[in-house]
Parts: structure tokens; sequence; C-alpha cells
């Protein structure tokens, strides 16, 4: 028990200095393919820090939600990298790392945000969080069918044992079952994420904006809770990929070198996973918001036919 | 544009951005931002001339951005505000407001002669004044418009990078 709880809380001091690094990664990169010089790894962290330190200035009409909705994001975040498996396959013994407590509480942020979004009143705001919501709706039951069509194999629907019995057996992971569900995870969690195709998250036009549009109201620390709390969720869904896909490196058994291994592993492997995304976000436009829910449709297909195929195949 | 062909472009065009020149004095009170400034830009009433120039600072030539400087789509995220053309009667309030909306410490930059005095427009019947009239400005940009250089020199006085 004693091991499990330390390496959740090191999972989560980790993904609070890792995830503003893997945007500013992700940034750069992005930068360089676009001939520019970039503003280095390390902006986004001057960005949050500086975003910290300053007051909010909120709508003379908004209500607590503004304060209380960003804070709640973080906290979802915060709480998804504590659960996933992503160091360590350690199951905490009161909450496991299970699929629907891991898709409810990644619910729970994305409705904070979209009341976020609503409660100054603004077109914008209320634009974004339909949008949103619209695009949550389509998104979270492929998550849990893509998720539950691995979890078939295994047995279980706790993701650490999910991860460990990909590790033990390694010929899971390139079955069809397998293939086709996490191609089908990959969309869903690019669509949750706000990432292209999906959203493009460095647009100034209002009109094409989903996440951008919630925050436009949101100032100072508020913002600040927001951008890190997105970031966190990226990044601890991106290790969650990157583990279902690699889990070589995770740590099963808690010993001291493992814990170093595990983490240089999940940071190399989510940092990788990040510059891969970033160069094909380069190669890729933003599809037309009406064609947005034919896509995750098309991701959900996808996932229904990894389930079935796992009560055939297996 | 088929990927193949983009990334072709990519390898031919390499690094557009031109060498940084060395940066200048940081500007007092900027160090609270800690090299990191979110600009809002406002066009209170010009000709888009200042906005072109403002438009290339922030282009993969002059790449304003590597100094830690991001424009931004609201004046919320917003630690400085920059403003080019003289201010139209009906950019008064709006202006005003967009001022407010915007958390403090805040910095207002005014970009082109029209922002500072008026320039050409200062007598036309729906100029209500320049912008110095009707908000506080800390740093101004002379120039009719102002090259693009100039508009990343003063920039980087908030960041100091």
């Amino acid at each position: 028990m004693i091991p499990a709880i330390a390496i959740a809380l090191l999972q989560l001091v980790l993904f609070v200095f890792l995830s503003p690094l893997l945007i500013g990664v992700m940034r750069q990169v992005r930068a360089r393919l676009e001939g520019r010089a970039g503003s280095g790894i390390w902006q986004p962290w001057r960005d949050v820090r500086k975003l910290v330190a300053k007051d909010p200035v909120r709508a003379s009409d908004s209500s607590w939600m503004l304060a209380a909705g960003p804070v709640t994001l973080l906290v979802s975040s915060l709480l998804l990298c504590v659960l996933l498996p992503l160091v360590g396959t350690l199951p905490l013994p009161l909450v496991p790392s299970d699929l629907f407590v891991i898709v409810s509480i990644m619910l729970i942020g994305v409705v904070a945000l979209a009341l976020v979004g609503l409660d100054a009143g603004t077109a914008f705001g209320g634009m974004g969080s339909s949008r949103h919501m619209t695009v949550a709706a389509l998104v979270e039951p492929t998550l849990l069918l893509a998720v539950y069509a691995l979890s078939i194999p295994a047995g279980t629907s706790t993701l650490s044992l999910i991860v460990e019995t990909r590790l033990q057996n390694p010929a899971v992971i390139i079955s069809p079952v397998s293939l086709l569900a996490m191609v089908a995870l990959a969309i869903a969690i690019m669509a949750e994420t706000s990432r292209l195709p999906i959203d493009n998250p460095s647009t100034h036009l209002e009109l094409t904006m989903l996440h951008e549009a919630m925050v436009l109201e949101a100032s100072g620390r508020d913002l600040a809770w927001l951008e890190l709390g997105s970031w966190l969720k990226l990044a601890a869904l991106l290790g969650l990929l990157s583990n279902l896909i690699l889990p070589w490196g995770v740590l099963t058994d808690f010993s001291l070198p493992g814990v170093l291994v595990g983490l240089g592993a999940v940071t190399a492997k989510i940092l990788l996973l990040g510059v891969a995304l970033s160069v094909g976000e380069v190669f890729l436009a933003k599809v037309r918001l009406f064609r947005v829910p034919e896509l995750l449709a098309g991701s959900f297909a996808l996932a229904l036919l990894a389930v079935t195929a796992s009560y055939l195949v297996a | 544009m088929s990927v193949s062909r983009l990334a072709r472009l990519i390898r031919q065009s390499g690094r557009i951005a031109e060498p940084a020149p060395p940066a200048p004095t940081l500007f007092a009170g900027a160090e609270v931002f800690g090299g990191s400034v979110q600009v809002r830009f406002i066009n209170a009433g010009g000709c888009n001339d200042c906005a072109q120039e403002v438009a290339s600072a922030f282009g993969p030539v002059y790449d304003v951005e590597r100094y830690g400087i991001r424009l931004v789509a609201s004046p919320r995220h917003a630690d400085v505000l920059l403003i080019t053309g003289a201010v139209t009667r009906n950019m008064i309030e709006p202006l005003r407001r967009t001022i407010d909306a915007t958390p403090t410490p805040r910095f207002v930059i005014a970009v082109g002669d029209c922002a500072i005095t008026g320039g050409v427009f200062a007598e036309g019947y729906g100029i209500a004044g320049p912008v110095s009239e009707f908000v506080d400005v800390d740093l101004s940009v002379p120039g009719n418009p102002p090259a693009p250089d100039l508009i990343v020199e003063a920039l980087r006085r908030m960041t100091g990078r």
C-alpha cells in the first residue's frame, strides 16, 4: 500500500513538471518546422508562473463558477495523473484505476470547463461550451468502448492490470483487436485534449475555436489553472496511450532502480509521442466542425469493431 | 497540399527567422512578467498599415514569439495592449472597456504616428483624438508605419529577452 501511494505521489510531482515541458517541446518542434526560431521548451513554464502571480479580472456578471471551475479541472487532471498507470502499475487500494473511474473523473473536468465557458454569458463562451459538450458526448463512449476492448484479453477493466497483461504477453499488443482499439483511442484522445484535427490549439479566430472559446473570459490565476489542467490531461492521456502501445519500462514491483527506470521511461515515451504528434499536426488542417462528428463516429465504429473482434478472436 | 510536397517545402525553406539582434533593456516594471508576455492587438481606427507591420513582426521572419511574446485572442489573457491608429469616436468606449478587462499589471504600447498624435487623420470628422487622450500609454513606437523591427524592439523591452 505504501509503495502504491508513493508511486502515485511521484506521478503527480513528475507530471506537474513534465506537462509544461511537453507543451514546450511540442510548440518548439512546430515552430522549427514552420521556419521559426521558437520560444524555447521552458516557455509554458514561464507563462504559468506569470499567470499564477496575476490576480484575475472577472466579469461583473460571473458567478463563483468562474473561480471554482478552473480548480475543478485542475484537480480532475491531477487525479488522472495519480490514478493512471504511468510510472508504475501498482494499484491504489481504495480507488482503482478502473476504466469507469477514469472516464468519470475526466468528465468532471470536461463539465467544469463547459460551465466556465457558459458562466460569463458571452456569445463565444456559450458557443465553445456547446461544441465542447457535443465533442465530449461523442468521445466518452469511444474511450469507454476502446478501453473495454483492451480489457477483454486482460479479463479486467483496471487500466494498470491491462498494462501489466500487455507487458507479460506482448503478442496481445499487435493483435487486430488491440490495433483497432488503439486507433480509436488515439482519435478519441486527440478530441478530448483539443488537438488538431478536431480543434486548433493556436487559433485566434473565435469561430474556429473549441477549447479556446471557453477560456476567453478566464484571466490570471484562473487561466493558469485551466491551462495547466489541460496540459496535465494531455500529458496523462499520452502517457496512457504510450504505456498501452509500449508497456516496457513501466514499474510492476516496487524497487528503487525500478522507480528510476519507470520515471525515465514514461518521460521519454511521452516526449517522443509529443514530438510525433506535433510533427503530424503540421501536416493536418482542422476539419470543418460539421465533419468532426463523422470523424468521431468513425473512431467509435473502430472501437465497436474492436470489441466485436475481441469476442470472435479471443 | 500533399504531405510529400509539404515535407519538401519544409526541408527547402529551413529556418526563415532572421538572427536575433541584441536584447534591449527591460522596461521598468516589466520584470513581473518574467520573460512571458501575452499581447492583445487593438486597431482603434487606423488604416491597417500598422496592423500589417504588427502582423509581420509576429510572422516567421521577425518571429517575435521567440522572445516569449504571444498574440492572444482575449484582453483577459493579455499583459500588453498594442494599439494602432487614431481613436475613432465609435472606438472610445470599446477601447476603455478593453483596458478595464485586462488584468494588472498591464502596459499599453501605442504603435504608429496615428496612435501617438493622430497623424494625417487628426482633423478627420470621425476622429476623437490620439490614444493617449483616452488611456495611459507606457511606450510609443513612432513611424508611419513603423518598421517591424521597431515593434519587435518595443515588445522585447517587455520580456527583456
